[in-house]
């Protein structure tokens, strides 16, 4: 069998094209001009040759990135719109950001491809710094999950004080007949809301998801678009409050029903990833970044963050009786870390001895003082 | 029916405004596909046209290949190309991951098939009698192999605007290894999908006329390059 002359050229243009295509990438990387370059090791690895073209008319271009991997409520509440300029000017960073639902962006970053994460799911999270892909968690801020449903409620679930009673009664609603009108849609692609829901089923012990549970719409799409859906169809779903007041004003067939519960409290927690399992990540910027977010002045930027004049994110870093309500019981700890960590030092002990069982255990308890607290 | 008309509007006054944003995000689009098909070119053509002009064993296998490729969901091309780019992936260190090089890279896997697999037929459907004319006449093979491409012409056209079709509209690919960064891997496609989740269905809209317009001015272009001197 011959070898085709051309095919043989054409390969070596392709190793060519590829050896130039990655001398060209190792030295943009490495010419990038960085001020800090003296100063930290990361500056080289962290700059990318986009970068350069995208910000050439720039007068001064930042010096790093830092890849931030995070939930679509963050961004389309714009709450991220608000705070990173803020913090990119002061620390002459380009943040990017990948906006995806929890589960993605976790294991975006469990597999090395961001530097840190800011997210709201404790049950995936915990897994995620257990396994050592993340360190340091810490309670950012939080907001709460309310239950929307079609205006005229044929569930019947709007006299209802908790998040259980209203799932059960949407449960045994609909499992009286198709013909009731009964939707729900869930966002089925293990976002931080999608985990929520789950929890809350598995609380009334209800598994829906079955072939033949029509009442029960599996979306595998984000926010946004499922609460487009349910405005359409006049179903309900469980969706957090930053989203809702973001779309309320397209959702007319749509109303909260069901808030105030206690089960519905959204914290979210900043991670940075694990040093240790991944050196080339931009570690010591993640650590800037938390700290900027658990700041004082962080702090307050995310206090007086307004949406349609309301506020969307209550702070809780600092606030810590609220953390601990939150399941964040080493929310005093941590943030003495942060405060006393300087992060050209690329420290990432101690504290990594909590227990995750025992804190599981307690997470009940803790929201009762947490609801007492307020 | 407003949405549609409020769309077009504008699009028409992002384009004339010079939205910055836009710019960027169109600029950003043509580089990566006119790239990827670029590369897809050089590397195909000369691929098609000796698989075509050649016997050899295993010839078939190797079209039935291709045309599979061709059929390939660029959403799978990209979780692919993120599995070897990804930090934990053989290709983790070079750090491509989330930048419009990436995108490059599968944009070229999804444009190679289409350019050999329509060369192949384009340069096997030339007619024998031109070969063997070219060849008593004298011709040297590297002669006798260009004015077989040169009869193809239209059929290697086609092939290139059938590539460049392919990666202006793909989304499933680029939204994984480019990660829709905005102000860096936000390509036409992947900003749609950004828009129409936020529920701003005419800038969604707005976008996707302009990507027709783009689509359309590179046919244009391209089909007056193909039929140009074949009046008859």
């Amino acid at each position: 069998m011959r070898i085709p002359r051309a095919a043989a050229a054409t390969l070596i243009i392709i190793l060519v094209g590829a050896a130039a295509l990655l001398t060209y990438q190792y030295y943009a990387q490495n010419s990038a001009p960085s001020p800090l370059a003296a100063t930290t090791e990361f500056t080289t690895e962290s700059s990318s040759p986009m970068q350069s073209t995208s910000q050439a008319n720039a007068t001064q271009g930042p010096s790093q990135t830092l890849v931030l991997a995070t939930t679509t409520s963050t961004v389309d509440s714009g709450l991220l719109d608000y705070l990173l300029p803020v913090f990119e000017r002061q620390y002459n960073v380009q943040v990017e950001v990948l906006s995806k639902g929890t589960g993605q962006a976790l294991a975006i970053a469990a597999q090395g491809d961001a530097d840190v994460v800011l997210v709201h799911s404790r049950t995936l999270e915990l897994p995620f710094v257990a396994a050592g892909y993340g360190v340091h968690r810490v309670g950012v801020m939080y907001n709460d999950f309310v239950i929307i449903g079609p205006t005229n409620d044929p569930a019947g679930i709007a006299t209802l004080k908790t998040a259980t009673k209203a799932f059960s009664k949407i449960y045994q609603v609909a499992q009286q007949g198709p013909g009731n009108g009964v939707i729900f849609i869930s966002r089925a692609d293990m976002s931080g809301t999608n985990t929520k829901e789950l929890s809350i089923w598995a609380k009334i012990e209800v598994s829906p998801g079955n072939e033949s549970d029509h009442w029960y719409i599996e979306a595998g799409a984000g926010m946004g678009t499922v609460l487009r859906m349910a405005n359409d169809m006049k179903a309900y779903t469980l969706t957090d409050r930053g989203t809702w007041l973001t779309f309320k004003d397209q959702l007319t067939n749509l109303k909260i029903l069901v808030q105030g519960d206690k089960t519905l409290l959204n914290p979210y927690a900043v991670i940075p990833v694990n040093p240790e399992k991944w050196p080339q990540r931009n570690y010591k910027m993640a650590l800037i970044f938390a700290k900027f977010l658990i700041s004082p002045e962080g702090q307050d930027l995310i206090g007086n963050y307004t949406k349609g004049g309301l506020q969307t994110f209550i702070p809780i870093a600092r606030n810590y009786t609220a953390a601990a309500g939150l399941g964040f019981p080493d929310q005093p700890q941590e943030i003495a870390w942060y405060d006393s960590t300087n992060p050209s030092s690329m420290s990432i002990s101690p504290l990594l001895t909590m227990t995750i069982s025992n804190e599981f255990g307690q997470f009940n308890q803790e929201i009762e003082i947490f609801a007492a607290a307020h | 029916m407003d949405q549609i008309l409020e769309g077009l509007v504008q699009a028409f006054w992002l384009l004339v405004t010079l939205n910055h944003e836009l710019y960027l995000i169109l600029f950003l689009t043509l580089r990566v596909s006119g790239i990827a098909v670029a590369l897809g070119t050089i590397v195909g053509i000369p691929i098609g046209a000796s698989v075509a002009l050649r016997d050899f064993m295993g010839k078939k296998l190797f079209i039935s290949i291709v045309n599979t490729m061709m059929g390939v969901p660029p959403v799978v091309v990209g979780l692919v190309v993120y599995l070897f780019l990804s930090a934990s992936g053989p290709l983790g260190i070079l750090r491509l991951l989330y930048t419009p090089t990436a995108m490059i890279i599968a944009q070229v896997i999804i444009a190679a098939p289409i350019v050999i697999g329509v060369t192949v037929s384009a340069v096997g459907s030339v007619e024998n009698g031109i070969r063997d004319k070219v060849i008593s006449l004298g011709a040297t093979k590297t002669q006798l192999t260009l004015t077989i491409l040169q009869e193809a012409r239209v059929g290697l056209v086609t092939a290139v605007i059938l590539a460049f079709g392919a990666t202006l509209s793909e989304v499933g690919a680029v939204i994984i290894v480019g990660g829709d960064i905005r102000w860096v891997t936000r390509v036409l496609t992947t900003a749609i999908v950004y828009e129409t989740e936020l529920g701003n269905f005419s800038f969604a809209l707005a976008l996707g006329a302009i990507l027709l317009l783009i689509a359309f001015v590179i046919n244009w272009v391209l089909t007056r390059m193909q039929w140009s001197g074949l009046r008859r």
